[in-house]
């Protein structure tokens, strides 16, 4: 006879392991939720994918127009509407990943309440549909760069190490406002306060060179920070980010461990309050 | 390599009872409580006593493997809780349980379905979320997919899929389960009587395969027909288990105690509480209390109700339902159905409820009631009154249905065409 699997049921207490171990041995879960995200987005809109465009390339003709062409705020040199859409590209996919991770528990309350997996897959597949999205996006940088004659050079393959960034960011944070809505329902009104008050904090319309060291490297408090200025260094040639991306990879870092312990220590709750 | 596949120690759920009113606190709320009481908010050990309850409280038990345990006892009673605690979806507060095997739990059909997903789209999802592999679903799909009879509307959106259609995929999926260890928990009440018996014929199915089953379910007939043993669990408590028919038996003895006791008098009530109901009776045609009602013959139900909320009351319903002693819904009656409508009603009172010619067969049936005011449950009390039917000619032929054929009498007619 096989051995079997057993489990140990009992009351845990204080701080507990991630088990992150069982979260690969779901990693079909994740892959389905996530497929479903997608899928139920993409099928109850009207406009489907062309949404994921819609909103960046408007945000970024706004911006454009009035911090661009009539505020002449600086763009380090690139043309205004590059300079905004290439960081509104990850901008956006972090405020909307933020958003569906923040609200993931609660849209999954009879998921939580009927059915035991690892929690922890609900905010991360909040924050993986929303890749998509950003693929889609994407693609209107590419005719953009075409079409101001800027081409990109080898650095782009290290685009997906600053995506991650954004993603680890937005899932950190997710997590803790996640768990922390679950508990208190007040959390949903702060999110997109939360968020607002986030992008002016991040150079999506002005340079971070409006900054002096050691400020500039302060800056990098913000991950977002380094996330956006990575993105313009890497597709439109912009400065490198310097020694304030180290800052944001820590700050990342810390927000995701930090908010995963956080979520777990509340996650037994979870059923009990949803 | 012992033979247990569930072992409980002294399992206890408790619960905050203001968790009950709101669900949740909001943030401005907490951090108030914390500036009021900044003391209280750091040592926050335990809840203040008189605000908790236990949902479950010391219950241990062992499973054989291959054993079909059925789980019995009144609403309210703990049977989820444990189910839950087993399921690993909730914590027990105290206690220990070991597990052995892959548990697969089934506390509702159609968890994580999404009505704007096909229906190939859904089975693929919730096989997953009940813990089924990929490779596992594309091997049993067909096979998932001929139980459910679905082939036809396997691209549609499960949005357009009638209730009953829903409920058939969603059994269909969780049929094909293969887990050593099944948590069931009243799937069986849903879906049309043709497929509550396929669904019975499978569960038999795992059983015989060796699977472990805890099955819980207040309709004694399923439990009597699929398990070989029961726990009854009684205000969070494990009160007795053994032999299947023994417990059942144990436990309808112990109802029939429970609605004897007078309505007025009875704690295990839900709702509001504004309004209540105090008593209960039966009348013939002639308006005489009777202690029994016959077959065929008018048989009138009277329920006392009274309040101390400002009169007068509107917008009342009152419901009765008729159910078997193992626990079948057989009829409802209800005001709203009739479209009589209760306005104005003073202080205290009585309502009848007149049924012309009563369609059940001899024997004793257990009666729940429920009260509303505007939509909201006033005093809802389950088991709470019993009725016993002796023989009547329903028919005028002097002839009724044998006992073992019991149940409901309706009109009919026969001819030749």
């Amino acid at each position: 006879m096989t051995s079997l699997p057993v489990v140990i049921i009992k009351p845990s207490k204080g701080w507990v392991s991630l088990k992150l171990g069982e979260l690969w041995e779901y990693r079909e879960l994740l892959y389905f939720l996530t497929w479903r995200d997608i899928k139920v987005r993409y099928k109850q809109t009207v406009l489907g994918v062309a949404w994921a465009v819609i909103q960046p390339f408007f945000s970024m003709v706004v911006f454009s127009l009035f911090f661009g062409h009539l505020a002449k705020i600086p763009s380090d040199g690139i043309p205004y509407p590059l300079f905004s859409y290439a960081a509104l590209l990850p901008w956006n996919y972090f405020a909307q990943s933020l958003h569906q991770a923040s609200n993931s528990l609660i849209g999954s309350s009879n998921l939580i309440s009927k059915v035991y997996f690892p929690r922890l897959l609900i905010p991360i597949s909040g924050v993986l549909s929303g890749v998509i999205d950003f693929a889609v996006a994407f693609t209107v940088l590419m005719g953009m760069m075409i079409y101001y004659s800027v081409w990109p050079t080898p650095r782009i393959l290290l685009l997906p190490f600053f995506l991650l960034l954004a993603l680890i960011t937005a899932l950190g944070t997710g997590t803790w406002l996640s768990a922390l809505n679950v508990e208190y329902r007040d959390v949903r009104y702060v999110v997109p306060f939360l968020t607002q008050f986030w992008m002016f904090a991040t150079p999506v319309v002005y340079p971070s060179s409006l900054l002096s060291e050691p400020w500039r490297t302060l800056y990098g408090l913000n991950p977002m920070v380094g996330v956006v200025e990575g993105f313009r260094w890497v597709l439109l040639g912009a400065n490198p980010p310097g020694a304030l991306l180290v800052v944001s990879i820590w700050v990342s870092i810390l927000l995701l461990v930090s908010g995963a312990y956080y979520f777990r220590r509340i996650e037994k709750r979870f059923a009990d309050i949803i | 390599m012992g033979r247990i596949a569930i072992c409980a120690e002294r399992l206890g759920k408790q619960y905050r009872i203001d968790t009950y009113r709101a669900p949740y606190a909001t943030l401005r709320e907490s951090l108030i409580r914390a500036v009021q009481a900044p003391l209280r908010f750091l040592q926050r050990k335990g809840y203040p006593v008189d605000r908790t309850i236990w949902a479950l409280k010391g219950v241990s038990f062992e499973v054989q493997r291959g054993e079909v345990v059925g789980i019995i006892g009144r609403n309210g009673a703990g049977k989820s809780t444990l189910l839950k605690i087993l399921s690993r979806i909730t914590e027990p507060t105290e206690g220990y349980a070991e597990i052995h095997g892959r548990v697969g739990s089934l506390l509702e059909v159609g968890t994580g379905f999404h009505p704007e997903l096909t229906g190939r789209e859904n089975i693929y999802l919730n096989g997953a979320i009940l813990g089924m592999r990929k490779a596992e679903i594309d091997r049993k799909f067909d096979e998932i997919v001929a139980f459910a009879e679905l082939e036809k509307f396997l691209d549609t959106p499960v949005k357009y899929y009638s209730s009953g259609m829903y409920v058939r995929l969603a059994f269909s999926v969780a049929a094909y389960l293969e887990p050593e260890i099944l948590l069931v928990d009243e799937v069986l009440a849903v879906g049309d009587a043709g497929f509550q018996k396929k669904c019975l014929g499978k569960m038999g199915e795992v059983a015989k395969e060796g699977r472990t089953v805890l099955f819980v379910s207040h309709n004694m007939a399923a439990v009597e027909a699929l398990c070989n043993r029961a726990c009854w669990i009684k205000e969070g408590r494990l009160v007795d288990s053994g032999v299947v028919s023994v417990i059942i038996r144990r436990y309808l003895e112990d109802l029939s105690v429970l609605r004897s006791i007078p309505l007025r008098d009875r704690l295990d009530r839900q709702g509001r509480g504004h309004v209540v109901l105090t008593d209960y009776g039966l009348m013939d045609n002639q308006g005489r209390k009777v202690e029994f009602a016959i077959s065929g013959q008018e048989l009138n139900i009277v329920l006392s109700y009274e309040t101390k909320d400002s009169v007068p009351l509107d917008d009342m319903v009152f419901g009765i339902g008729i159910f078997t002693l193992y626990g079948q819904h057989l009829i409802q009656c209800n005001n709203q159905l009739t479209g009589t409508e209760f306005n104005g009603l003073g202080r205290s009172g009585r309502v009848r409820c007149k049924i012309p010619r009563l369609p059940l067969t001899p024997g004793v049936f257990n009666l729940n009631f429920i009260l509303r005011r505007k939509g909201e449950i006033e005093d809802w009390i389950q088991d709470a009154g019993q009725l016993t039917v002796e023989a009547g000619d329903f028919f005028g032929t002097g002839r009724l249905p044998p006992p073992s054929h019991g149940g409901l009498l309706v009109d009919q007619e026969w001819g030749i065409v």
